[in-house]
C-alpha cells in the first residue's frame, strides 16, 4: 500500500440552507441552516479502506456525496489524484466520475425498476463511451455480472425479480464496470441479512484486491468497519472527532464518543460487559448544534470549557488524532476489562 | 411451574397466487415466567409471523392452519374475538419494529396511551372527571417509567415531535400501560442507532425486572441476544432449528445454521480473523421439498438429510433440528 493520498479532502463544509416563504422574507427572518458537514479534512491513500463511522444524521453520507460532488460542497477542497474536483467544469467532472463511483445503501431504491439489469449495468459504459459496439457492451456487462456472482441469463430481468443481496451485487457491478479507482461505499451492507451481509463484504474485499481499488466505506456498524478498514474516522454532528489506524482507534479509543459508541455495541463475545457507558439523550439537531464541543451535551466527562470552546484535533502519534479538551488527562470511560 | 406461553405445532400459511406459502411450519415455543426469550432469524424465517399468530394478528390471505397457543393455560385460538381482546393489550402486549408507522400520526401520544387504559384498566374510577384525571396521571407515570423527560407536557404532543428512540419508548409505554405478563418486542431497536439501541434494550431489561414480566425479543442481532436473553430460539425458513440457554447456544452451537450465523458476523473480539459467509440463499417457502431446509446451504450435508428432520433433544436444556447435532461436530 502506498502512502500517497489518492483522495484529499480539505476543510470540506456542506450546509443546507432552508427556503423562506415570502412572508418570512418580508419579516427579514434568517433561513434555517443544517450544518451537515463542518470543516472536515481527511486523506484516503491509494489501495486502502478508510472506514467512516457515526450515527444517523452525523453527516457521513453527506460527506461521501459531497466528495463526489453529488451534493455541491458549500466550501472546502477535494483533490483526487492531484486534480482538484471541487472546481471542475461539468464535462471534466463527468470524466473524473468514471474513476470515482458510489455504491448505495438501499438496493431497492437505487436501481431503476423499469430498466433491465443489462441496461442498468451497461449505462456507465454508454455515458463514458467505453464500449466500441453493442456486442462489446454486452460482453463487458456479462463479464462483470459473472464476476459479481450473477448469471448471464439473468441479464434481461428487472430488479424486482432479485433478492436484496442480488440487487446489491447489481449495484456493485454498475459501480465497477467503468473500471474506477475509488469507490464510496455508502452503507452497502446495512440493509442486508447477516448471512448475505457477509457474502457482500467478502465480495467487496475480493474485488478490491483484484482491481486495486480504494474505498471510503461508510457504516454505522463498528464490527464491520473493524473487520475491513485499514483506518477509521469517527464522525459526530458533522465533524470528525477521532481518526487513525483501525487497530489503534478500536483497541484504545481516545475520544469519549468513540468510547461510548464501542461500549454500546451488543457483543456476542462479551455479553453483559459491565463497562457500558450510558449515553443519555439523543443526538442534538444539526439545525442548532451545541456550542463549544458538539458532544458536550451527552458527554459524561464534559467540563465548563467544553461548553464554550471547540476542541482542536490533536496528533496522538502514528496517525491517530482526536479532538477533545480532556485527552491528556488519561480519562477513560471504559474500565480496563 | 407451567410455562406462561406454550405454543405447540403452530402452522401459519398465506395463500398467494403463486401457491401456498408456509411461513410458520410446526413451531413450538415455550416462554417461561419472568424470562427473556430471544428469537433469532433472518427475514422470511417466520419469527414475526409466529408471534403475530400468537397475538391473533394474522389476517387474510394468511391463516393459522394448525396448532395450540396456550397462554396461562387457556388456548387463545379457542377464544372469541371479545375474549381475545381482553387478553390482548392487557396480558400480552406487542411492540412493532417501526414506531413511526405503528403510532397514529394524527393522535397525540396522550390519546393513544389513554386508549389502552380505557379499554383494559378496571381500577379506573367511574366518574367522568375523576376518570380523565386518573388516566392523565397514569399516562404521565408510564411515560416517566420509560424515561421520557417532562412527561406531563409531552402527553399532548404528536409522534412526529419525538425522535426515533423516543418514539420506540412511547410504543413500549403503550405496551406496558396495563402491566402485561408478556411483552413481545418485535425488532425493537433495528431502526435505531447503537447508543440509542443500548438505552432502549436496557430500559426493557430494567422494566422486566421491575414488573416481573416475561419478554420475547425478536431480533436478527446475535449480540443483542447474547446480552439480554436467558434463552434463545433460532429460526430458519419457518422452522425452529435450535433452542437452548443463550450462553450454551452461542458458546457451542449445535445446528450448522447457527454456526454459520456466528461465523458470518464480523466480531470485534475476533478482529483479524476471516468471516465465513453462508453461501446461497434462503429457500423459497412455496412447495418446499420434504428434506432439511438448510440442505442446499449446509457444509455438513449428507444423503440422510434428504428426509424430513425432526427437532430432538441434544442436551439437558437444548434442542436442535439436525441429524448431526449432539455428536462431535467440532
Amino acid at each position: 500500500m502506498s502512502t500517497e493520498p489518492l483522495l484529499k479532502v480539505e476543510n470540506l463544509t456542506k450546509h443546507y440552507v432552508g427556503r423562506l416563504s415570502l412572508a418570512q422574507r418580508l419579516a427579514r427572518e434568517k433561513p434555517s441552516v443544517v450544518r451537515a458537514v463542518s470543516d472536515v479534512s481527511l486523506e484516503v491513500r491509494k489501495g486502502e479502506i478508510l472506514g467512516l463511522i457515526g450515527e444517523s444524521g452525523c453527516g457521513k453520507s453527506t460527506l461521501g456525496r459531497a466528495i463526489l460532488r453529488l451534493h455541491e460542497p458549500t466550501s472546502g477542497r477535494v483533490t483526487f489524484d492531484g486534480q482538484e474536483v471541487t472546481t471542475l467544469d461539468p464535462m471534466a467532472l463527468k470524466d473524473i466520475r468514471r474513476r470515482m463511483q458510489i455504491i448505495f445503501q438501499d438496493p431497492y431504491a437505487s436501481l431503476n425498476p423499469r430498466r433491465t439489469v443489462a441496461e442498468i449495468v451497461g449505462l456507465p459504459l454508454k455515458l463514458h463511451d467505453l464500449a466500441t459496439s453493442a456486442d462489446d457492451l454486452r460482453a463487458k456487462v456479462i463479464a462483470i455480472i459473472e464476476r459479481i456472482g450473477l448469471k448471464a441469463n439473468q441479464l434481461d430481468r428487472y430488479p424486482h425479480q432479485f433478492s436484496g443481496g442480488q440487487r446489491q451485487r447489481i449495484g456493485i457491478a454498475r459501480a465497477l464496470i467503468s473500471n474506477p479507482d475509488f469507490i464510496v461505499c455508502d452503507e452497502p451492507v446495512s440493509a442486508l441479512d447477516v448471512s448475505i451481509q457477509a457474502q457482500i463484504i467478502e465480495l467487496l474485499l475480493e474485488l478490491k484486491r483484484e482491481m486495486g481499488l480504494t474505498y471510503l466505506f461508510i457504516s454505522h456498524d463498528i464490527s464491520v468497519i473493524g473487520y475491513l478498514a485499514d483506518r477509521v474516522a469517527v464522525m459526530y454532528l458533522g465533524e470528525i472527532v477521532e481518526m487513525g489506524p483501525v487497530d489503534a482507534v478500536l483497541s484504545a479509543p481516545r475520544h469519549p464518543y468513540t468510547q461510548s459508541l464501542m461500549s454500546a455495541v451488543p457483543d456476542v463475545d462479551h455479553p453483559g460487559h459491565a463497562q457500558r457507558v450510558r449515553l443519555t439523550g439523543d443526538l442534538p439537531s444539526p439545525l442548532d448544534p451545541p456550542s463549544g464541543c458538539k458532544f458536550h451535551t451527552r458527554c459524561p466527562l464534559a467540563v465548563d470549557r467544553c461548553r464554550s470552546e471547540a476542541p482542536i484535533s490533536e496528533d496522538l502519534g502514528g496517525g491517530h488524532r482526536a479532538a477533545c479538551h480532556r485527552l491528556h488527562e488519561k480519562l477513560s470511560l471504559l474500565e480496563t476489562a | 411451574m407451567s410455562a406462561l406461553l406454550d405454543v405447540k405445532g403452530l402452522r401459519t400459511v398465506f395463500e398467494t397466487r403463486a401457491g401456498t406459502v408456509c411461513a410458520v411450519d410446526g413451531v413450538d415455543v415455550e416462554v417461561r415466567r419472568g424470562e427473556c426469550l430471544g428469537i433469532v432469524g433472518e427475514s422470511g424465517s417466520g419469527k414475526s409471523v409466529t408471534f403475530a399468530s400468537v397475538m391473533g394478528l394474522v389476517r387474510s390471505p394468511g391463516r393459522i392452519d394448525a396448532g395450540e397457543i396456550l397462554f396461562d393455560g387457556r388456548d387463545l385460538r379457542k377464544l372469541s374475538q371479545k375474549e381475545l381482546r381482553a387478553v390482548r393489550g392487557r396480558d400480552i402486549a406487542m411492540t412493532m419494529q417501526d414506531a413511526l408507522t405503528a403510532l397514529n400520526p394524527a393522535l397525540t401520544v396522550g390519546v393513544q396511551l389513554a386508549e389502552v387504559l380505557e379499554a383494559h384498566d378496571e381500577t379506573l374510577p367511574r366518574g367522568r372527571r375523576a376518570r380523565t384525571r386518573a388516566i392523565r396521571e397514569r399516562s404521565a407515570e408510564i411515560l416517566g417509567l420509560v424515561g421520557i423527560p417532562s412527561p406531563d407536557s409531552r402527553l399532548s404532543q404528536y409522534p412526529h415531535e419525538f425522535s426515533g428512540g423516543m418514539r420506540q419508548r412511547i410504543m413500549i409505554a403503550i405496551a406496558l400501560a396495563c402491566r402485561p405478563k408478556l411483552l413481545i418486542a418485535d425488532e425493537p431497536t433495528t431502526a435505531l442507532d447503537v447508543t440509542i439501541q443500548a438505552q432502549v434494550l436496557e430500559l426493557i431489561s430494567d422494566i422486566r425486572a421491575k414488573l416481573g414480566m416475561s419478554v420475547v425479543l425478536i431480533t436478527h442481532d446475535l449480540g443483542v441476544v447474547a446480552e439480554h436473553c436467558d434463552r434463545v430460539m433460532v429460526m430458519y425458513a419457518g422452522q425452529v432449528v435450535e433452542e437452548g440457554p443463550t450462553t450454551e447456544v452461542i458458546g457451542s452451537p449445535s445446528h450448522p445454521y447457527t454456526r454459520g450465523l456466528l461465523g458470518s458476523i464480523p466480531r470485534l473480539a475476533l478482529r483479524g480473523q476471516p468471516i465465513h459467509p453462508i453461501e446461497g440463499q434462503v429457500p423459497d417457502l412455496i412447495d418446499l421439498p420434504a428434506q432439511c431446509r438448510f440442505y442446499s446451504r449446509c457444509a455438513d450435508r449428507t444423503d440422510a438429510c434428504l428426509t424430513p428432520i425432526a427437532v430432538r433433544q441434544v442436551g439437558p436444556h437444548r434442542k436442535a433440528r439436525c441429524i448431526l447435532a449432539g455428536e462431535d461436530t467440532q
